[in-house]
Parts: structure tokens; sequence; C-alpha cells
């Protein structure tokens, strides 16, 4: 039974200003019409360019859940592919990342690909004569993805014609990227330390609204950072406090200091947490990062850098990224139940290797499948997924510091502990699964 | 469920028996979820390292899925018995098949002794079962007449792998 196909009041109707309908996180139909719709018509993520540094390098990877992959052309541009053989459909790629020399093979028929998808060669091309293939989608190659754009090296791609162009889409929330990078002496970054991949049984934008959620830390939370606030206390006085304890203890903070910490809400369902300060605030300086920093760009510019301490940054659609420690989390989705969740480390380029130690640290804690407080918040997510198939009430509660104006308003800072980028993640959401329907 | 406790060794230096004892006991206690007495296995500056590369070799700068020390170890044991222990309502069980340990090398004078050990472990929470399989890397020295783990090394054989929940220990 297909009820929101082509049906734009329908969607538009799942998404009220103070609530949503369950359809949005349990419906595969609704799943099925992200895929053809929103995806294609948002800017998404799809890699870093440092992951293909050279020419041939090639990362495959999903837009959606289409397969597509990122490859440094011969010129030294990244281009977007879909990755699939234009003859039959076979995956080109071999491995998840690799060098592919100067041109793709398809291993079922050896037909070759340039590395921006024209066709090469095709063995025993005399078959084709008088066949009118030159008209035949075949004969394009490798279909590139026309809309790519590497911002600093963060490589994203919009599938569709028409729609925002990248400025639009994106507006003041790059800010978040240029802090992260900038926080590199020489203002670049490298994917570094390896991916954790953890696969989830719910919706991906469970997890997305999660990153924004400020008052869920000390209550999911509690199993794990109270623990480590509670084991903590037990140390011999004047020990000194370990970087595991500077990172998950923080997590406990009151409600006081999320409602202080602030939120800032940029167009199309971007925004971030921590507009004054957040859980990233109080680590330990580490030694000769600043002298380096300040060497690079003056102590005022390093300040400034430094002193931003920007929680969460969420892209619109399925990103978020963390600045103050160069993280980024991938939340991939699979079915209506079922995201895989991959959380990247980039290293920032001439800076001391302690900071990718601290980065790789948080990363295994909190993003792991075998993190204690990713169990907590797994765990809240799966209830979830069960809970919503109750017909007791359709409807997700988003209210939270309502405030009937805010759909019109943008780029402002707001209390940290409001559901507005939520309900504002889900009016973008409305918008680009129908500006095509 | 009964178990005895752990037995003194014989003499200052261990017999490969008793390095093989010691090993399979570690993975009993965890099967039998007595986490208090399996921490007490662990030297104070050991580490339990689950690697996420294949044949990883650097721990700080290369991502692990685990690489605890003791202090991180005793918070997991302790959120294990926590009454908001939400992921842990109902309580996951788990349970070891373990190959008889090999004993790969013995330093007397480094008080170190090596055993590799592959293991099936099952791990299960309400209507889920997951199996894995691994190859553990015991590093083990004596202390103050005790068998004590030094380094504890867990090697997925699909480290790189999408995993849900791996919550008890390996």
């Amino acid at each position: 039974m297909t009820r929101y196909a082509g049906n734009v009041a329908a969607i538009r109707a799942l998404v009220r200003d103070q609530e949503v309908h369950r359809d949005v996180y349990v419906s595969e139909e609704v799943f099925q019409l992200e895929m053809a719709h929103m995806f294609p018509n948002s800017w998404v993520y799809v890699g870093h360019d440092s992951q293909v540094p050279n020419a041939g390098d090639y990362f495959s990877t999903t837009i959606g859940t289409q397969p597509v992959l990122l490859v440094r052309h011969t010129d030294g541009t990244v281009k977007v592919l879909h990755n699939r053989c234009p003859h039959k459909g076979t995956r080109i790629t071999s491995e998840t990342c690799g060098n592919t020399g100067k041109f793709f093979r398809c291993p079922y028929h050896a037909w070759s690909f340039r590395t921006d998808g024209s066709l090469l060669a095709i063995p025993l091309k005399k078959g084709y004569e008088n066949t009118g293939f030159e008209q035949s989608h075949a004969a394009s190659g490798m279909a590139p993805v026309r809309h790519v754009r590497n911002y600093r090296g963060f490589v994203f791609a919009k599938i569709n014609d028409g729609g925002l162009d990248f400025e639009e889409f994106f507006g003041e929330s790059l800010s978040s990227f240029d802090n992260m990078i900038d926080r590199s002496p020489v203002g670049q970054l490298k994917v570094a330390g390896g991916v954790l991949r953890y696969m989830h049984s719910c919706n991906w934008k469970m997890l997305v609204e999660n990153q924004t959620d400020t008052c869920h830390p000390m209550v999911a939370h509690e199993s794990s950072a109270g623990t480590v606030v509670e084991v903590w206390k037990k140390a011999p006085p004047g020990t000194k406090k370990p970087m595991a304890v500077e990172i998950i203890a923080p997590f406990m903070s009151p409600y006081e200091f999320f409602e202080n910490m602030g939120i800032r809400i940029w167009d199309n369902g971007h925004g971030h947490t921590g507009v004054h300060h957040s859980i990233h605030s109080d680590y330990s300086a580490v030694p000769g990062y600043f002298e380096k920093m300040t060497a690079a760009y003056g102590e005022d510019r390093a300040k400034a850098i430094l002193g931003e301490n920007r929680h969460n940054t969420v892209y619109f659609p399925n990103i978020m990224i963390k600045g103050p420690i160069q993280l980024l989390r991938h939340f991939k989705p699979i079915a209506a139940n079922k995201t895989l969740v991959e959380s990247w480390t980039f290293q920032l380029v001439d800076a001391p290797d302690m900071l990718l130690e601290r980065t790789l640290m948080y990363n295994r804690l909190i993003n792991a499948p075998t993190s204690i407080v990713g169990h907590d918040d797994l765990e809240m997510y799966e209830r979830a997924q069960e809970g919503l198939h109750s017909n007791g009430n359709e409807w997700v509660n988003l209210q939270r510091l309502y405030s009937p104006d805010e759909a019109e308003q943008t780029n402002v800072a707001i209390n940290g502990t409001s559901e507005w980028p939520m309900r504002h993640q889900f009016r973008a959401w409305a918008k680009f699964m129908t500006m095509r329907m | 469920m009964s178990m005895l406790a752990e037995a003194p060794l014989k003499s200052a230096v261990p017999t490969d028996q008793e390095l093989i004892d010691f090993v399979v006991r570690e993975a009993r206690l965890i099967d039998q979820q007595r986490f208090d007495e399996w921490l007490e296995l662990y030297a104070d500056d050991a580490f339990y390292w689950m690697p996420l590369e294949w044949n990883q070799t650097d721990p700080r700068l290369t991502c692990s899925l685990m690489y605890e020390d003791k202090l991180l170890l005793s918070i997991r044991v302790e959120r294990l018995k926590g009454a908001r222990t939400f992921s842990q309502k109902p309580k996951s069980r788990c349970h070891h098949v373990l190959q008889t340990p090999q004993v790969d090398s013995r330093d007397t004078a480094a008080n170190r002794y090596v055993t590799w050990t592959p293991i099936h472990y099952v791990e299960t929470r309400l209507d889920e079962q997951a199996l894995y399989a691994a190859w553990v890397t015991h590093h083990l020295g004596v202390e103050d007449g005790k068998l004590r783990i030094k380094l504890k090394r867990v090697d997925l054989i699909n480290c790189d792998a999408a995993f849900g929940n791996i919550q008890l220990f390996m």
C-alpha cells in the first residue's frame, strides 16, 4: 500500500510545528522516498580528499543507499561516480579504497573507463556496430554525480539537478568546518586512525537528532559517565586526572551546563550545540600546540580559533562534526530500522600527535560498538524504534522551548536545551523530500 | 556455577600447564559473570586491547575497539552492576569456547609468558545472539606468587566489520 509516493500533502502532514508522525521513523515507504528524493535533493557528504591523495586513488561509499565512489582524476580534481558498470550493473571497485591506475576495469566483461567515468574501451567493440550503441545509457560510461563540491578537503555531492547550490545549502554553517580545519597550523586535515563502524537497529534520524539532544546525557549516560565520576572519586587525592576521565566525565554535567552552552540554528536543518562552551572546553592543554598555532596565525587569531568549543555541528541530512576534536560521524541509512554509523577521525597536519591520540581515545570510548556510552544510546534508539509501533500515540513530541515565530528565524543562538534543532531538521526534511515531488 | 578459587603457583616459575589453566580460568570467570574476581587477574598496569585493524601494531595513533587500562575495565565492571544500566536490562550472557592455549614464549628473566588461544565467543541478549571468532594473546607475569595479565590482546577475525553492541568481554 502506498500512502506517500507523489503525495506532497501527505508528506508535509508528517511534520507538525511541535511533533512528527512516527512514520518518519518506521515506514519503509517513507524511507524509500527519502532515498529517492530527500538525499538526491541535498548536498550529502561523500568523503575527504586526503583519502584519495594520488591520481587513480578511489574510495567507495554511499549517498543514501546508492553506491558511489570518490576518485582522484588524472587532472587532480576529485570526481564522484556511480559505482556500477553501465553494462550489467556490477560494482566496479574491488576494495573499499585503493588505486585503480589510469582507468577502471570492470571485472565481469572488461569494459574500461577513465577516472572521470567516460567509456574507454569495450572488448570486441565491433559487436556494437550498427546497434545504435552511441545512444544507449551504457555509451556514456560510469555516470558521474554532476554536482560535486570539494570544500577545503571535504567532498559533498548532490545527485539531482536544480535545488540549492552549495553555498545556499550550507550558508553560515560552513564556519564549523572552517574552525575544525583552521585548528591545523597549516590549515589542513588528513583522515587518520581508522574508521569505527557501528550497526544500529534504528532509523538514521534518531541518531541525527540525538546529536543536538542535550537533555539525555545526564540521564541515559548515568550508567557510563556517572560510573566514571563515581569511580574517579575514589582515586587517591592528587592523582592526575586521566585523559579518559576528562573525556567521559563531562557527559554528567548538570542541566544548567547544557542550558547555558547554547545552540545555534542555521538554514536548511544545520545547527550546532556549544555556542559558549561544551564538554570539550576543559581538556588539558597539549604541550607545544598553542605555540605552533601562534607561530602560524598570530596570538589573537590562534586564541580565537582555539576559543571556539562547538560541541556537535549537525549538517543536514546525515553527518555531525566535532571541530575541537576533529571527528566526523556519518549516519548511513540502510533501511527504515537500520543505520550504519561510521565515526571518522582527522589528524591536524603539523600539530602534535597527542591531539590525534586524544581524538582516537574519544572515538573508541564514545563511538565504538564496544563503547559503554554507545551502548547507553543504542539501547534508547532501539527501544524507540520498537515503541513507535504502538498505535496508542502515533506522534513524537519535539515541543521543548517551542516558539511560534521560530520557523522564520535563522542564524540565531538559543537556549542549549531547546528541541528547536530537531524541529528545524524536520522542516528541512519536509522541504527536501517534496521539492521535486 | 561453583569453581575452585585461584590456585597459587607451585613454584616461582609457572609451568606450561599453569599458564594454560590460568587462561581457561579467565574465560570461565567471564562466562560466570564473576567480574570482580576476573578483574583481580589483571596487573595494575595491565591493558586489554581489541584492535580495529588487521595486524595492528599501534594502539595509540590507530584506533582500536578497546584499549583499556585497569581503571577503565573497573568502570565497565561497576557499570554492569548499575541500577540504571539500561543496556543491561535484561543482562547479556556470554560463552567462550577455547582451543587449548599454546605457550608461545617463556621469558623467565623478564617475567613474561605469552600464550595464544583461538576462541569462539557467543554473546546473547534477549532474542539476539552473535558469534565472534578471535585469537587471544595473553602476556602474563608472576606477581606475589600469582599469575597476572599484563596485556590481553583480542584479534577478531573480522575486526574491521560493522558490529552491533559488544557489551561483555572476549
